[in-house]
């Protein structure tokens, strides 16, 4: 059994299993691509101008400003998530795709790390789009307000990274497709929620901001915020080293749990 | 000359306290095809997991192509080819595709895999599915497809675990032909197989696995003269006649008896098992046939269920 603490075998190969994905996605794409380019339109008009209009916040501003950072966060972590917890385990258990490409001199720590870079390349892209679209409507709605909001889109990049690892760590646990709903129903949706992304996180109880600071996205949402509105803290860099290394961590997680399932 | 294709020295796996291999030692040559027959959960599988680095050896010496399996995963899987148990095709591409993405794996450059990859597909018959979705094809070409996909590395080792369990009769002999080819090529293969018609088919030299362990090995020719004699006699009887036969055959120099249910096996050498129609008439003949890898088979391994 190999050690949590080896350093994951990568090679080229990762590259080769992301150039798999990648292939994959572009005969693909176009029935894909309706569903992401609809997803952020449809949230802006029912949460910032259909419940907005009912929202008064205390630093006055409008509500679909306050949304507009969030949903550059929640939108490419769904990406990231649904490319690496159902597509991986798709691609682990139904159709053994893991099985074939370890018995090339591609490892299963290349796989891990191609299929993580993956779903970092799909929530890149949601992140892009999404991006666009707040810059799009900035003229009528008052969605970025500085500059700084397109440093959010290099900073995406650990989310991307992030949400995948944590998605294929559970992956390479899960015994059914039925189990995702525990992922989705007790990691995923309350992270949607309680990340700050709808209200203020600072107006949740006390506890519930204790706990929640644990919360990966929480720190996202407060990063892009401050990019959004062009204001820097220093509590935008702890967050950024707390998610690095949260990363880390899932890396390591994620390849020794695969790696676990597929070799014994 | 490089290293022998696969050198297996005192191979032990075990998970936790069930031991699946228990000390096996055995060499494949060069350019042979080399089988391992065993029924369910004699270790052949795990074997080859261990050969194809998806199993880490417990204990004992495992070296393919001259890499130790402990160190050298990556050396290793780029010189073999695994035609798995269970197709793995990558559903998401079409058939040309499958083997293109494969060659990549191994970093074959484009150049190189193109012309192999437009032969492979000629062989195996696929060239009209070349655009097809892999799930358009029968269970007989997307067999064909993996074998394909294992040689597209031109692998110094093919090893094929169960290629034919699940095929048609024709399906299986076209496969069985293909598989010959390769063998007049030079490929050298290791094969694991229920079938005992398969092996005798295909492999040069065999082991005969049970429980973990080696029980024989030799050519399919030794092992049959050795085990179930050139002629197999079957003997139904009825349960009151059995004793005066058993008596009569038991007697004869030469010959190995065996009973199963109603039926008398007498395995011996030509003459002696035309004597022994002679002697006991041809009313309890129920068959006199060549002796086969079966026979062999069932001899050693036992007749009982072993799931």
């Amino acid at each position: 059994m190999t050690a949590f603490a080896t350093t994951p075998d990568i090679s080229i190969g990762a590259f080769r299993v992301w150039q798999r994905n990648r292939d994959v996605f572009l005969q693909l794409w176009k029935t894909d691509f309706l569903g992401i380019a609809v997803e952020p339109w449809i949230v802006i008009l029912a949460m910032g101008l259909g419940l907005g209009q009912f929202v008064e916040l205390a630093s006055g501003e409008d509500y679909v400003t306050f949304l507009a950072p969030g949903l550059l966060a929640l939108f490419p972590m769904f990406a990231a998530v649904f490319e690496c917890a159902w597509g991986s385990y798709v691609r682990l258990e139904m159709q053994g795709t893991y099985n074939a490409i370890i018995a090339t001199p591609v490892s299963v720590d290349d796989v891990i790390a191609g299929e993580i870079l993956w779903g970092t390349t799909r929530s890149m892209i949601n992140a892009v789009y999404i991006m666009a679209v707040l810059l799009v409507l900035t003229p009528w709605l008052d969605m970025v307000d500085s500059p700084m909001a397109l440093l959010c889109l290099p900073v995406a990049i650990i989310p991307g990274i992030l949400f995948s690892a944590i998605s294929i760590s559970f992956a390479s646990v899960a015994r059914a497709m039925s189990q995702f709903s525990y992922f989705f129903n007790l990691v995923v949706i309350p992270m949607f929620w309680f990340a700050g992304a709808f209200f203020p996180f600072d107006e949740l109880p006390q506890w519930a901001q204790v706990l929640g600071w644990f919360i990966p996205l929480k720190h996202v949402v407060d990063i892009y915020r401050g990019l959004f509105a062009g204001n820097l803290e220093w509590s935008m860099l702890v967050s950024l080293v707390w998610l690095m290394a949260v990363t880390v961590v899932f890396f390591l997680l994620a390849t020794w749990s695969m790696r676990r399932r597929l070799i014994n | 000359m490089p290293a022998l294709p696969v050198t297996a020295r005192n191979l032990v796996k075990r998970y936790g306290s069930f031991t699946a291999v228990d000390g096996v030692s055995f060499d494949i040559r060069e350019g042979e095809c080399f089988g391992m027959l065993g029924p369910n959960g004699a270790g052949k599988s795990t074997t080859i997991k261990m050969i194809t680095c998806f199993s880490p050896v417990t204990e004992g010496e495992l070296v393919v192509r001259g890499n130790d399996v402990r160190t050298q995963a990556r050396e290793i899987k780029s010189v073999l080819g695994l035609v798995p148990q269970e197709d793995n095709l990558d559903p998401d591409l079409p058939v040309r595709r499958n083997l293109e993405i494969y060659a990549r794996y191994f970093g074959i450059p484009q150049e190189v895999a193109s012309p192999r990859i437009e032969e492979s597909l000629r062989l195996f018959q696929l060239e009209e599915k070349a655009s097809s979705k892999v799930d358009d094809l029968s269970g007989g070409m997307k067999r064909r497809l993996v074998i394909a996909r294992a040689l597209v590395n031109n692998p110094q080792l093919l090893v094929l675990d169960e290629p034919t369990t699940g095929l048609d009769p024709q399906a299986r002999h076209l496969v069985w032909q293909q598989l010959r080819l390769l063998r007049s090529r030079g490929v050298t293969m290791l094969l694991t197989t229920h079938y005992m018609e398969e092996a005798a088919h295909l492999c040069d030299r065999l082991v005969i696995m049970h429980r973990g362990k080696i029980l024989e090995e030799g050519t399919p020719k030794e092992l049959i003269e050795q085990h179930a004699g050139a002629e197999v006699l079957e003997l139904r009887t009825a349960p009151q006649d059995r004793a005066p036969l058993l008596a009569e055959v038991s007697g004869i120099e030469g010959v190995a008896v065996e009973e199963v249910e109603d039926i008398v096996y007498v395995f011996g050498a030509r003459q002696a098992a035309r004597r022994i129609v002679e002697r006991v008439g041809d009313a309890r003949l129920a068959a006199l046939r060549p002796g086969t890898l079966e026979d062999v088979f069932l001899r050693l391994t036992g007749r009982g269920l072993l799931d």
